[in-house]
């Protein structure tokens, strides 16, 4: 069955003011009326096609452009907690002290609003009912005839005993840029030389794969020379470092030998915000004075209400041409929430994937065949203040499965000669992916 | 109740497969070439300044790139990993979509007195291939005209070291230039609109 019915209830009882009573007296396809009846509509669909994108991030703002770029008879609704957005690429380099505030990584949508004629909603989205194909927000619901889903990530805190929203402030993750990022930039300033900095990475996959490992370097390096005769101890989830592994090995021992010390298969399981602890499995007790928890992750709690997270109970599985959901009919998912089988949970990835996601829309609201995919991912790593590592590849699909082009895509060189150049190009990579989704 | 909810997901299992397509065309022109946006810019106009512009070179021009990029000819980072991922076919389409594009004009700060003296050599030196003071350019020859800046000086230093090879014809003019009469040009080209 396409729709799993603990989900179904959950979602449509988690819409403000709606009794589960409604449900039983509506059948087939209108079930979820009462839905729309209860939440007042806040921009009433008009005759208009209409495409509803929940998220304004890497994936969601550009899919709401896209969308609007190829077919400006489809409406399209964005909607977004917040009035800005904050990169998490190029977070890293806030916390290291390489950048004074997160001004170059925060973007507004009042140009794409001008731009596109994308309409912008700042509310949060409380449900999604599939069935009434209306999302429910904090200013009313909204209809669609197409949704997309770019939710991102929430955290699976059931697996980290102790860590709750008081934790946090204590333990930031800083996993989600904004005051997180700020507080554990704080914490690093506040903290004593000889003072001991631990960083918990969770098992793969994880939004941004390389992310843990890049912000070892960042810290170490704010460390090395401001507070040299402090430590930086990595616990991380996976056996071995999970992504440009040989070329971050070569980057500690070449620049942080002396303050970083890596720990492979170390899965954290509780924390101890009073002293600032980590658990080991149950086991081990490692202490801190400065603690960034990096919790395990699933697709944003909005995309498991909506029940869209497949078997795992984790992550969206969609279909790999048009990113449509497999789970619930006229939703898409894209970005860090979905599966994309070979493109990791990245930035450049979750643009890629809002592009043919948009393509596929249109030509599914427009009776035409869709289109296969080609995406990209580009993502940089710094490791110290000049020098950066990256990714790049291709992909396609093949026997229904996104893969990556074979004999094309790869890592650095292992001898660093391009790092420099790398660190430069780097920074043009981030004015116009911001560029693309804020214009 | 119960009843009710099964039959919901059955109506939905079964208009599922009319949305979700088996057969899909290939990538289009627009597929393949979208995926560049978030380095190159949207349709190819980038904001980066040591990424090039792509909208508006001729199709000759940006499929020579990417042959040279695929190959190693031509020096890089990335684009060499990526280039690899794309079929001739692919490329031909991409360079189809760059060429179709709107010339992306930039506002840049550039030095008033190079740019002059960097006009009247380009018109001596350059415009056989560079025409239009670099707007367009005969036959594989790419856009100069509003290139960033940063760019076309990163290019400058990748022909000078001799990692990225110079068109014979070029070499003639280039290497006759000074230093300073190089750095004219490049904020000549930076400047046109």
């Amino acid at each position: 069955m396409t729709l799993d019915r603990r989900s179904f209830i959950k979602v449509l009882g988690s819409a403000s003011g709606l009794a589960l009573a409604g449900c039983a007296t509506q059948g087939g396809s209108g079930a979820a009326a009462p839905a729309v009846g209860k939440t007042q509509e806040i921009l009433p669909k008009g005759s208009a096609r209409r495409v509803v994108v929940v998220g304004g991030g890497y994936g969601g703002a550009i899919a709401a452009k896209y969308v609007r770029m190829l077919d400006k008879s489809i409406e399209v609704v964005m909607i977004e907690r917040n009035d800005h957005f904050v990169s998490c690429p190029f977070s890293n380099l806030y916390i290291g002290g390489l950048m004074k505030d997160l001004n170059p990584i925060t973007i507004r949508y009042d140009k794409l609003a001008a731009n596109h004629g994308v309409k912008v909603l700042q509310a949060e989205v409380t449900a999604v009912d599939p069935a009434a194909k209306t999302v429910v927000t904090s200013k009313g619901a909204v209809k669609y005839d197409r949704l997309i889903m770019s939710p991102g990530i929430d955290f699976r805190l059931e697996e980290m005993k102790g860590y709750d929203a008081a934790a946090m402030e204590i333990m930031p993750h800083a996993w989600k840029a904004g005051p997180q990022t700020i507080l554990l930039r704080k914490q690093l300033e506040a903290m004593k030389d000889g003072g001991t900095v631990v960083i918990t990475a969770p098992l793969a996959p994880y939004r941004c794969p390389p992310g843990p490992y890049e912000r070892a370097n960042m810290i170490s390096l704010y460390l090395k020379q401001h507070k040299p005769k402090s430590k930086v101890i990595m616990l991380d989830a996976n056996p071995d470092v999970s992504s440009k592994g040989a070329l971050f090995k070569k980057g500690w021992k070449d620049n942080y030998a002396n303050i970083f010390e890596y720990r492979g298969a170390k899965k954290v399981t509780e924390v101890g915000a009073k002293n600032r602890t980590v658990i080991i499995e149950g086991i081990d007790e490692v202490k801190g004075d400065v603690v960034n928890v990096i919790p395990p992750q699933r697709a944003g709690q909005i995309a498991v209400a909506a029940g869209l997270v497949g078997d795992d109970k984790n992550w969206c599985p969609v279909n790999p041409t048009t990113f449509e959901s497999t789970k619930q009919k006229d939703i898409h998912v894209i970005g860090d929430a979905c599966i994309a089988g070979a493109m990791p949970k990245s930035g450049y990835s979750a643009n890629s994937e809002a592009k043919i996601c948009a393509q596929n829309v249109v030509a599914l609201m427009n009776g035409k065949p869709t289109t296969d995919m080609s995406g990209i991912n580009v993502c940089y790593s710094y490791v110290t203040a000049d020098q950066a590592i990256s990714v790049a590849a291709v992909y396609t699909v093949k026997e229904g499965k996104i893969v990556g082009v074979p004999n094309s895509g790869g890592v650095s060189p292992i001898d660093y000669s391009q790092a420099k150049s790398e660190a430069v190009y780097a920074h043009s990579w981030l004015k116009n992916i911001l560029t693309e989704m804020s214009t | 109740m119960k009843m009710k909810i099964s039959l919901v997901g059955v109506v939905l299992a079964a208009g599922f497969s009319l949305g979700s397509t088996a057969h899909a065309a290939p990538p289009t022109a627009e597929m393949l070439s979208y995926a560049c946006a978030g380095c190159h810019g949207t349709n190819g106009a980038s904001a980066g300044l040591t990424m090039p512009t792509l909208a508006s070179h001729s199709k000759a021009a940006f499929v020579d790139a990417m042959k040279k990029f695929k190959s190693g000819e031509r020096p890089s980072t990335v684009m060499g990993r990526l280039a690899k991922g794309y079929t001739d076919a692919d490329i031909n389409a991409m360079g189809d979509f760059f060429a179709k594009q709107k010339f992306h004009p930039t506002t840049q700060v550039v030095d008033a007195a190079k740019v002059k003296k960097g006009a009247d050599m380009a018109e001596e030196a350059c415009s056989r291939c560079h025409i239009d003071d670099g707007k367009e350019g005969k036959d594989d020859t790419p856009v100069m005209a509003s290139q960033w800046l940063e760019y076309l000086k990163m290019q400058a230093e990748l022909y000078d070291s001799g990692k990225r090879k110079m068109p014979d014809e070029m070499a003639k003019r280039w290497n006759k230039l000074s230093k300073e009469d190089r750095e004219a040009l490049l904020h000549f080209y930076a400047s046109v609109k």
